[in-house]
């Protein structure tokens, strides 16, 4: 056999086992992909929400959609940190207040100055209350406890508690234990959708 | 038209705002056997649209919607 015959026969080899590897390779990712979407598909889908806001108007969004979400039988959770937490507190949950100042979109436009004046905020908020009320919408206190009887996970923030000395016997009951941004990112990388209120 | 399904539950959501019909459906839902029939009716317009995208989300069946002045009703089958 001569060199050159003997580089052809190792070239050739060297190729078709190039190829089945490539090919087993191509089978491995595309059976684990394939894997990852039926474990896609079988489980339901997630929710992660973020609460950072602690009025009356900022409570609605995260709690109408985590409720709604349950309801589409979504898995939901809720983070509420910075003043999000203040709607977890006994004292807050039906005492949330709307603040009518730097708001323009205010139902009866008002001059920033007069939203300031002092009881400015008591009078937006009866006014926001009386009308929820009159067209039947549910409740802050009501969607909590929907919240928590359709099983959202509602996290208060650790850090949060630490910094506003707000004691877990001031938080309402019925919410997971406090944690930190790390168990938040944890459930919501996992997540189908993911909000900042 | 008649109706060639027969209701075994009844929910009234009239006068109830979003996400209130939906999240009632859900629970009638829930307490229901597999096959029953929920007659739902709201008056919230919003809910045409939702009552949709809910069933396609849970899975449960829409069977109709009728709509009247200012009134939906709506016939979903549990289906799971």
């Amino acid at each position: 056999m001569t060199t050159q015959e003997l580089d052809q026969m190792v070239a050739a080899q060297v190729k078709e086992l190039a190829e089945h590897r490539l090919e087993e390779m191509v089978r491995e990712q595309v059976k684990a992909a394939l894997e990852a979407e039926g474990r896609k598909a079988t489980r339901p889908k997630r929710v992660a929400i973020v609460a950072s806001k602690g009025t009356l108007d900022t409570a609605y969004p995260p709690l109408i959609l985590a409720t709604t979400a349950a309801a589409l039988d979504m898995e939901v959770g809720v983070f509420f940190t910075f003043f999000g937490l203040h709607i977890l507190k006994k004292k807050a949950l039906d005492h949330l207040k709307f603040v009518p100042v730097a708001n323009p979109a205010m139902p009866m436009p008002m001059p920033n100055l007069l939203g300031a004046l002092p009881g400015m905020t008591g009078l937006a908020t009866l006014m926001m209350k009386q009308t929820i009320k009159h067209k039947h919408i549910a409740s802050i206190p009501e969607l909590m406890e929907i919240a928590q009887e359709s099983g959202v996970k509602l996290w208060p923030c650790q850090m949060t508690m630490d910094m506003m000395d707000i004691k877990p016997a001031d938080l309402i009951d019925g919410l997971e234990a406090p944690v930190g941004a790390a168990t938040f990112l944890e459930f919501a990388s996992h997540a189908d959708i993911t909000l900042y209120v | 038209m008649a109706i060639e399904y027969t209701i075994d539950q009844r929910l009234d959501c009239q006068g109830l705002n979003c996400p209130l019909p939906v999240i009632k459906t859900k629970k009638a839902i829930e307490r229901m056997a597999i096959g029953q029939v929920l007659e739902m009716v709201s008056t919230d317009p919003g809910s045409k649209p939702d009552m949709a995208a809910w069933a396609k989300s849970t899975g449960h069946e829409l069977l109709d919607v009728k709509e009247g002045p200012g009134v939906f009703t709506f016939y979903i089958r549990k289906a799971k």
